[in-house]
Order: structure tokens, then sequence, then C-alpha cells
């Protein structure tokens, strides 16, 4: 079989998947999956960009798809005049003059010499922190007083949300600027810990600082880029069309609205997706599985490849961060509290992993195959909890337990297919061509 | 009498819980440290490791509570560790025949074995999930204080009480002679000996007829232990809940890089770094402060740094600047 025929069939199975839970479990859910796939796929497009390509070990996905969930809100809410009359620019003062803390120590470091240098150095960070703190603090109090149930925070720009999608991208680029400096000479496992820690903290960030978005009250009702439901379900043209087409308005809504989601979402994935074969099969990207697979040769050819890592781990962390944007846009709210680096982390390692890393193609499917795998683990889980519990009595303690023991059955569902896939298929369902 | 008050106040707010808190995190290090200089690897199923050990542990301890055993005033958990112990050893042993043995003998990359050991985490949380669900347990019985903060104000007459609690007295202790007993066995037995050399330089090790399939079998045997006994504590003095556990990852691996990966020592050294700038940067020295400075000066906050949920912020931030400027730990590790 053929290498083309071959990654057709495997994308030909994910397209049965889908088809196959829509005739069984309704379309809305095929749709719901779909959706969420594609989603997927992007990030598993990001983080292959960085390990398939550079061999770098971001696990700190998490942190980036967060800043892309912010930027949704930052973009799209109203802003909240009360709460920039009372502190906004005092804020923004602070967080520049934080800023410039930072790198003042860092122009210490690298200007002074011996002990003159770790001395002022402190001085710097310590007095800054606390001045920073001084001029920060009244105001974060005063935004989060304003009208706390229903804001507290400073809102956004009142732009439309599909905006929000490239700034997430952009919000993450700079982020991974930043850990990439200072993390990027590090060994991979170092860097490993590095992008882990950045990832908890950015959540920290995002579930404390309530000026900003919220914190764990949440942000919902962020504006959507497709019609509302209940619109076309009062639009007499839609209904009129929906009833030629045999289907009740309520179904043809909640589908037209999520094949709105699906078209706009794989507009962005083939995008990127031929950006990345773009650069893969570039003069750059030959360099970059160069330094992957030989960083000292490279670096005789005189490649720089501090400068190449920086570049790439920026790119794929911007990747997320669109992905990121994305996700809060289809789900319609940013709930920091339900960031989790099993699902937001690891899952996307796993479909890069199961997919093949190295192959954007691989990639992207690994995206789309994970993803169904994850949600229906649990229907099929139960599934095969209540067949073998069959012979047991109803309402017996072992078979209670072997039926909510079903909602477990994802984590180690994932993590068996992890190891499979290393064990016997290390290069992925798609290898690296 | 206000600077007794206030170094009571700090014992009470800062060193007790920072100690307990560092002992845990260091036993933790330590394990993940002794994988990193024999295995050569990061293993980041660590965290669940812990929490597959205090799993079995709680278990135990249920069954014993069942059959009416305890341990007088001392948590019952501790009679039950030895058996979580064993559990959790059989648990790596097979996890190391069934999947990391396989690598080894590829002489795989490390990061490949990272990453084989993201699929035993994913693994090892499915399975404690299955064991135990993801409810918050508490299962330390027996006497809760060995000094109330009552008692304590009582007996001396100051203003501010010291509570021991009973698990921080127990971990510790029981840290000290897990320390005690891993340091004897490393330097003074044989095999401890032939564990060292092997991490120390694997060809020579090989060559002068050290036997590595034992080696790697006794450390993993260690690291159950470790992780267990970490584990147990950890769910001692606070609570058991298997995702909680899942993040000491971070300052446990935290720890062991600031002390200098595959180095015992600084294992122990990084724990109690972390531990303490981390309790000591979150809490609110307004307590302190109040009896150290004259009134007019008393603070109006709470002279908090950082609010507790930035906590990650604080081990995160020793790790960045101790690998900037001490890329091997603040003991040498190794660099590979």
């Amino acid at each position: 079989m053929s290498t083309t025929v071959r990654d057709t069939a495997l994308f030909g199975l994910v397209a049965v998947l889908l088809i196959g839970t829509g005739i069984i479990q309704g379309w809305n859910s095929a749709l719901l999956i779909l959706n969420m796939g594609l989603i997927s796929a992007i990030m598993a497009l990001g983080v292959n960009l960085q390990w398939g390509f550079a061999g770098l070990f971001n696990i700190g996905v998490m942190g980036f798809v967060a800043l892309g969930g912010l930027a949704a809100v930052l973009v799209s809410t109203e802003p909240v005049p009360e709460a920039w009359q009372a502190g906004g620019l005092r804020i923004l003062a602070g967080l520049v003059f934080g800023a410039l803390t930072v790198v003042a120590a860092v122009q210490a470091q690298k200007r002074l010499e011996g002990r003159v240098k770790v001395i002022a150095t402190l001085i710097i960070l310590v007095g800054g922190f606390f001045l920073f703190r001084a001029i920060f603090d009244p105001a974060k109090v005063a935004i989060e007083a304003v009208n706390p149930a229903v804001s507290g925070n400073l809102g956004g720009l009142n732009l439309p949300i599909l905006l929000s999608w490239p700034v997430g991208g952009l919000l993450a680029a700079g982020a991974a600027w930043i850990i990439g400096k200072t993390a990027l000479g590090l060994r991979s496992d170092y860097l490993a810990i590095a992008t882990l820690g950045i990832a908890e903290i950015i959540i920290a960030v995002l579930k404390n600082e309530d000026w900003l978005a919220r914190g764990v009250k949440n942000v919902i009702g962020l504006e959507r880029p497709v019609p509302y439901e209940i619109d076309l379900q009062q639009d007499p043209g839609f209904v009129e069309r929906a009833a030629s087409l045999g289907l009740d308005p309520v179904t043809a809504s909640t589908l037209y609205t999520k094949m709105g989601y699906a078209i706009l979402f794989t507009v962005v994935l083939l995008i990127l997706l031929w950006l990345a074969q773009k650069a893969l099969n570039s003069p750059w990207g030959r360099m970059m599985r160069a330094i992957r697979d030989n960083e000292t040769a490279a670096e005789a050819m005189g490649k720089d490849v501090t400068a190449r890592h920086l570049q790439i781990f920026i790119l794929g962390s911007a990747i997320c961060g669109i992905a990121g944007a994305m996700m809060t846009t289809l789900d319609g709210q940013l709930t920091p509290g339900t960031y989790q680096p099993l699902r937001f982390t690891f899952l996307v390692w796993v479909m890069v992993i199961v997919g093949g890393s190295g192959n954007n193609f691989g990639a992207v499917l690994g995206g789309l195959l994970i993803w169904w795998l994850w949600v229906q683990v649990e229907p099929l889980g139960l599934g095969l909890m209540n067949i073998l519990s069959s012979g047991l009595e109803d309402g017996s303690a072992v078979k209670d337990w072997m039926i909510q023991s079903a909602a477990h059955m994802r984590l180690l569902t994932m993590g068996l297919v992890l190891l499979l896939v290393l064990r016997f298929s290390p290069r992925g369902l798609i290898p690296e061509r | 009498m206000d600077f007794l008050n206030a170094i009571v106040a700090f014992a009470n707010f800062v060193f007790v819980p920072g100690l307990a808190y560092g002992a845990q995190l260091a036993i933790g290090a330590l394990g993940v440290t002794l994988i990193y200089g024999i295995l050569r690897f990061s293993n980041f199923a660590h965290g669940d490791t812990m929490a597959f050990g205090t799993a079995m542990t709680i278990w135990i301890t249920w069954g014993f509570l069942a059959l009416g055993i305890s341990f007088g005033p001392l948590p019952t958990a501790l009679l039950a560790l030895p058996f979580g112990i064993v559990a959790t050893i059989l648990l790596l042993l097979g996890t190391d025949w069934a999947v990391y043995r396989f690598y080894r003998e590829q002489k795989a990359s490390p990061v490949i074995l990272v990453i084989v050991s993201m699929g035993v985490m994913f693994v090892m949380n499915g399975v404690v999930r299955f064991l135990i669900g993801v409810r918050d347990i508490r299962f330390a019985d027996g006497e809760r204080f060995i000094i109330t903060a009552r008692e304590f104000k009582e007996m001396t007459g100051l203003n501010e009480g010291l509570a021991i609690k009973t698990t921080q007295a127990i971990t510790v202790v029981v840290a000290l002679i897990a320390m005690a007993l891993l340091f004897w066995f490393l330097n003074k037995t044989r095999t401890g000996k032939s564990m060292r050399a092997f991490s120390d330089n694997e060809d020579l090790a090989l060559l002068s007829g050290i036997n590595p399939d034992w080696v790697v079998k006794v450390t993993w045997m260690i690291v159950a232990a470790l992780a267990t006994t970490a584990g147990v504590l950890y769910g001692l003095d606070k609570s058991f809940k298997a995702f909680t556990y899942f993040q000491l990852l971070l300052p446990i691996f935290a720890a062991a890089i600031v002390g200098g990966l595959g180095n015992p020592l600084g294992a122990i050294a990084g724990g109690f770094v972390i531990a303490f700038s981390e309790v000591t940067i979150t809490y609110a020295w307004k307590k302190v402060l109040v009896y150290l400075m004259p009134e007019s000066l008393e603070p109006d906050g709470l002279v908090q740094l950082l609010s507790t949920d930035y906590k990650f912020a604080v081990s995160f931030a020793i790790l960045i600047i101790v690998l900037l400027f001490k890329p091997t730990g603040l003991f040498k590790g190794q660099s590979v």
C-alpha cells in the first residue's frame, strides 16, 4: 500500500468514526466532537512544530491555550468605563513599572561586574517589587470593587471576537518570547519543567487577577461569530428552509451554528497546515530538522541554534494561543478553573506522538482521532462495565463501583494508547518522511 | 516579651509548617533524584507513584480500622505504610518490566523515556482514580496535636500559641529515619556502593562486574519506599487527593533540580529551600511584625508578599534563578 493511500485511509477512518457517531449518537454530538477535534488538531500542529521539527520539549501548552482564551475576553467584551476611571491607568502604570524593573535588573546583570552586580540586581528587584505593589495594589482593589457581581474587571475592547484569534496568537507568542529568552538555553528536561511551571503560573494569574478577566468568577456570554440558535428559530426564512430539508427548527438551528464553527475552524486549520507544510519543506524547515538531529553539527555549519530554537518556540506557542482563543470562542466563556494539565498539555502530547511527530498531517490526524477517543471512551467504558457487571445483582457494592469507575477510563486509556504506540509504532500513525 | 511572641508566631506559622512540608518535599525529591541518577531520566510519573502508594496505604488503613487494629495515639496509617510500600514496589517493578526495560535495552535517549513516563503517569493516574476515586480523603487518626495553641499559651503565658500537630512531628521523625537509612544504604552496603558507582560512570561500573539489572531493581524498590513514605506523610499532614499529588510534581522537581539532579544530599537541601521559600513568601507577616515594630509603624496590610495561590510561582522563580546562575544546582549534580 502506498503511503498516500494509507494516509488517506487513516483520515477516512476518522471520517467514518465521526459519521458513525452522527448516525448512532446524533449529528449534534458528532459536530461537537468535530469542532473540538479541529481545535485539538491545531494545538497538535503547534506542539508538532516545536517537538517534531525542533525537538523542543514544551509541556506548557495549557498556559498558551489559556492566554489565547484571555485574548478572546480582552478583545471582545465591552469595556467597563467606571473601572477604567477607578484605576485603569494606574494599573497599566504599575505593569509598565514592573516590566521596567525587570529590564533594569537584566541590564544590571549584563553591564555590571562582581559584587556590585549582585547588590545592584537585588536592590533593583526588591525595591522594584515593593514599588510595583505600591502602585499596583490600590488600583487593583479599586477596580475589583466596581460592581463585582457582574464585572469587577477592566473589560475588553469591544471588537469582533474573530480578531481575538490572531491576538491570542500574539499574546502567546509574547509569553513564549519571555520564556524562551530565559529557559531555552537549558537542557531538554529542564525546559520541560520550566514550561510546566509557567503554565501553572499563567493559570494562577488568570484565577487570581480578577481585574483582568474576573478570575474564578468566570467571564460568560462572550460574543459569537455565528448566529444564535434562538434568532435562527425566529427567522421565518430559516424555518422554511429547515422544513424543506425535513428538519425541525430547533435541531436545524443547532446544527447550523455548529456547522458555522466547523467551517471557520477548518479554514484556520487548513491555512495553518498549509503554512506548516510550506515551512517544513523549505530550507528553513530542513535547517530546523538538521538542528534537531545534530545540534553540534548545525552549529559548526554556522547556524545560530539558540535563535532558531527561540523562533520555532514562539511560532509553535502562537499556534497554541490561536487554538486557545478559538476554543474560548466556541465555549462562549472563559473559566480558568477548568484548565488542567492532563487535559490541555499531556493530551495534546498524546495526539502528537500517536499521530506521528515530525509530520503535520500526522499531528492533525492525531488531534482528530485522539479527541474522538477521549470523548467516546466514557460511554464505551460505561457500556463495557454494564456488560461485565450484568451478572451481578443490582445495587451490589461491586457493581456500583464498576459503573462509577467507568468515569475514570479516559486517563487509563490515553496512557495505554500512548505506551502502546511508543512501544510498537514509535514513529506514529503517519510517520515523518 | 513582644520579641518572644514574635518568635513563637514565626515558629507556629512559618517554621513548623515549613519544616514538615520541606521534609515531605525532600523525600519526594530523593526519589526523583535517584531515578535521574541511575536510570537517567526525569520521571514524570513520580507524583502519581506517590498517589498510588498513598491510596494503597489508605485502603490498608481502612482494613486495619475495620479489624479494630489501631496504633494508639499515632495514626494507623503508619502501621499500614510498610504494606503500602510493598504494593508500590510490586507496581514499580511491574512497570519497569512491562514498560521501561524495553527502552533501556534499546538505549533510548532520555527524552524518549520522559515521554514514556508521561504515558505511565496517565495510566497510574487512572489506576489511582479506579482505586480510590477523586474525593478529598482525610485518613489521619489518633491524637491530633502534641501540643495545642491553648495549652502552649497557658504553659508559657505568652499571647501567641505554638501548635504542633502530631502529623508534623511524625513527618520530621519519619523523614529523618528514611534519610538516615538511605544514606547508610548508599554509603555502607555493597549494593548501595554499586548503585553509586553505576550513577557515576555506567560503563566503568559494568566493567567491574556490577549487575545492572539488580541495581535497577533495587533503585525502583527504594524509589517506591520513598515515594510512598512522602505521599503518606503529605496526606497525613494535609489530605489525600489524586490531583494534588500530580501537582506536587512541580515543587518536587524544583527541589531536585535546585539541589542538583542526581545528588541525594542536594535533593534534601532543595526540598527545604523550596518549602521555606514558599511558606515565607506567601505568609502574611503582619502577625509577626506587630510584635516587632513600634506601634506607630505597625503595618496596615497583611504584609503578604504574594497570595498563597502563587506558591507555584515561588518554586518556579527559585528554579529559574538557580538554573540560570548555577545550572548544576546548589550541590553539584549530574549534567547529561
